[in-house]
């Protein structure tokens, strides 16, 4: 038997295949879908970002993402440039970690070209690499608090922690954001021990930052009645659509680049996976936090066993940089999920094919599905506990 | 892992007439990929996923790249008769000539799927489709069916690229805006000089006046050319 509403719906020219038997307008009571379009411009976007969302009274019945206000073709841009010449668009990809970016770039070209890195800068990139973590998950813990509306507070205290992040990255790279600190082969530069003396007091800080948000939040009573049960993701979905980073591990899978790949030195650092159970918002919450703690021990380790060298192969080739003809995909896992890059070099000085595999844009795949249901309210709280930027999402 | 032959084997065995070939990649990186058949792509594509061994059950990475037309241009040995006048005699003589042949390699648009496997932790197999041409022939079969992931990032191909996805349940433009008539990534897109012309009733008030003023002109000039 089909489904009136569904019908009344397709006529409408608002049905969709997925809905089928959830929608629940009845055609005779006199009411109507009502479409919005949450954003480009609503604060909880966090960025030029629409969703042309289809509600029955305050429940979503259909969510369509709508972006690319930030498109400017950052793949033609790295065709055109020479490998060197995109490390610092990619500061602009996930402006948050740019450090990030930079590892997962700089590793794509050393397996394209077959590079060798010293062990001090393989170190200094996990400190740098670990220290981005850490402040984007204080980050985007702040602003999911934020978008439940406890203004101010909550969002602050990540912020202080992330002050004395950057002004680190800045002592280091000459850049609070735009890092662009890592060469293919190593580092632009190497830290003093004055640089690794202040990491080693921000570092021993962390700790106490990590408990006082987890007693400020984790036990909250509207905080829990807010996210729990809220946006669920169930771990089989979040596979097939290739969910990667802290929201599918809170869906309970296990599976972090950084113990499967091995790439790096992590192989070195012994630090745990967390998972979740349920996959809803609560848990992608405590994700971030519990990670942020098994960062904070990598960078402990890293700390204490950074050793003296070089940070750039001697072997190094900066100008007249040309791979063999070939092809390579390298990827890391950026705080916010896998980011990959995709290199295809025809021996010429540019890459022949510039892919940048960003974590936000296929996480945001399946918002639909995690939304479907809930309440207005709720989308902007499941939206932020995928964590997007939008500099990645359009590229 | 298995290797990338004993891959090729088992789905030759599953899939019967796959034709699955592997197409070897010189970098250091050593990811040698598959070429996959656009016909049998969704069978093979659905036994790589479900193979309990193989278990590649997380599709990370889609993406398209433009291999336009290629001109090769040739040195080709020709012999040929030569007539030759010699002391007023006319002799027919062999002569090798060495000529330039321009031939070309029609170009296509190819797709390329990075695998991993999430339940075995190992990948990544790469997977490469080929259209037609660049043109006409430029629909492949959709992977978003087997892979959810596939979903916006073959969107992206169908915006950038211009690959028609068969079977996507949602083929639209997705960075590029609805209006928008080419495909940005392809290597001989040229942009355009203002992206945002838009023809508004002022350019037709403009042609309009643009006509009258000729007129007028003609008029003024006839006068003259009678005047004198």
């Amino acid at each position: 038997m089909t489904n009136p509403a569904t019908e009344y719906a397709a006529g409408q020219g608002i049905g969709d295949a997925r809905l089928d038997g959830r929608m629940v307008v009845d055609p005779d009571s006199g009411t109507d879908l009502l479409e919005v379009a949450m954003g480009p411009h609503h604060p909880s976007t966090h960025g030029v970002f629409r969703m042309d969302v289809a509600l029955d009274g305050e429940r979503i019945t259909r969510l369509k993402p709508v972006f690319g206000y930030l498109h400017r073709n950052h793949e033609k841009l790295g065709e055109g440039h020479t490998y060197l010449a995109s490390m610092p668009y990619t500061d602009r990809l996930d402006y948050i970690c740019s450090l990030t970016n930079n590892w997962a770039y700089a590793l794509a070209v050393e397996k394209l070209a077959g590079q060798e890195v010293p062990e001090r800068a393989e170190y200094l990139r996990v400190i740098v690499g670990e220290l981005t973590r850490v402040q984007n998950h204080a980050l985007s813990v702040g602003f999911l608090i934020q978008d439940m509306g406890a203004s101010g507070t909550p969002l602050m205290y990540a912020f202080r922690e992330r002050e004395k992040i950057l002004d680190l990255f800045e002592a280091l790279t000459g850049s609070r954001m735009m890092c662009n600190y890592m060469r293919f082969g190593g580092c632009r530069v190497d830290a003093t021990s004055e640089w690794l003396d202040a990491v080693r007091k921000v570092v021993t800080g962390l700790p106490q930052f990590a408990d006082e948000f987890e007693q400020l939040l984790c036990t909250n009573e509207i905080l829990m009645a807010r996210t729990q049960g809220v946006g669920v993701l169930r771990p089989e979905l979040a596979v097939s659509a290739g969910v990667t980073g802290p929201a599918l591990r809170a869906a309970g899978v296990n599976y972090d680049i950084r113990k499967v790949d091995r790439y790096s030195i992590y192989d070195r650092f012994k630090f745990k996976v967390p998972l979740g159970e349920h996959g809803d918002v609560y848990d992608r919450f405590m994700i971030r936090l519990l990670e942020l703690r098994e960062s904070i021990k990598i960078l402990e380790q890293a700390l204490k066993e950074i050793p003296d060298g070089p940070v750039m192969d001697p072997k190094a080739k900066i100008r007249n940089f040309r791979p063999k003809v070939g092809e390579a995909y390298g990827r890391i896992e950026a705080p916010k999920g896998e980011l990959g890059f995709y290199l295809i070099s025809d021996g010429g000085p540019n890459p022949y094919r510039y892919r940048v595999r960003p974590p936000s844009f296929v996480n945001l795949t399946i918002l639909e599905d995690m939304c479907l249901g809930h309440n207005v309210a709720d989308v902007v709280l499941i939206l932020g506990s995928v964590d997007i930027v939008l500099g990645e999402v359009d590229r | 892992m298995k290797t990338l032959e004993e891959i090729q084997a088992a789905i030759e065995a599953a899939v019967p007439g796959a034709g699955v070939e592997i197409v070897p990649n010189p970098a250091p990186s050593g990811e040698h990929s598959l070429r996959l058949k656009p016909e049998t792509a969704v069978e093979v594509a659905t036994f790589l996923r479900d193979d309990g061994e193989l278990a590649l059950d997380y599709l990370s990475n889609v993406t398209g790249v433009d291999w336009p037309d290629k001109e090769i241009a040739e040195k080709v040995k020709v012999t040929r008769a030569v007539t030759k006048t010699v002391d007023g005699v006319e002799q027919t003589a062999e002569e090798t000539v060495e000529e330039t042949r321009k031939r070309v390699e029609p170009g296509f648009l190819e797709v390329v799927y990075h695998l991993f496997s999430m339940a075995r932790s190992h990948g990544p197999v790469v997977l490469r489709m080929r259209t037609g041409n660049r043109s006409d022939r430029v629909d492949l079969p959709s992977l978003t069916p087997v892979w959810r992931s596939a979903e916006f990032q073959e969107r992206e191909i169908f915006d950038l690229y211009g690959v028609v996805f068969k079977g996507h349940p949602d083929l639209r433009r997705i960075l590029m805006w609805d209006g928008f008539k080419d495909h940005p990534m392809r290597r001989d897109y040229v942009a355009p000089d203002d992206f945002e012309y838009e023809p508004t009733p002022h350019d037709e008030v403009l042609a309009r006046a643009q006509a009258h003023r000729a007129a007028q002109q003609a008029a003024a000039a006839a006068q003259e050319g009678t005047g004198q």
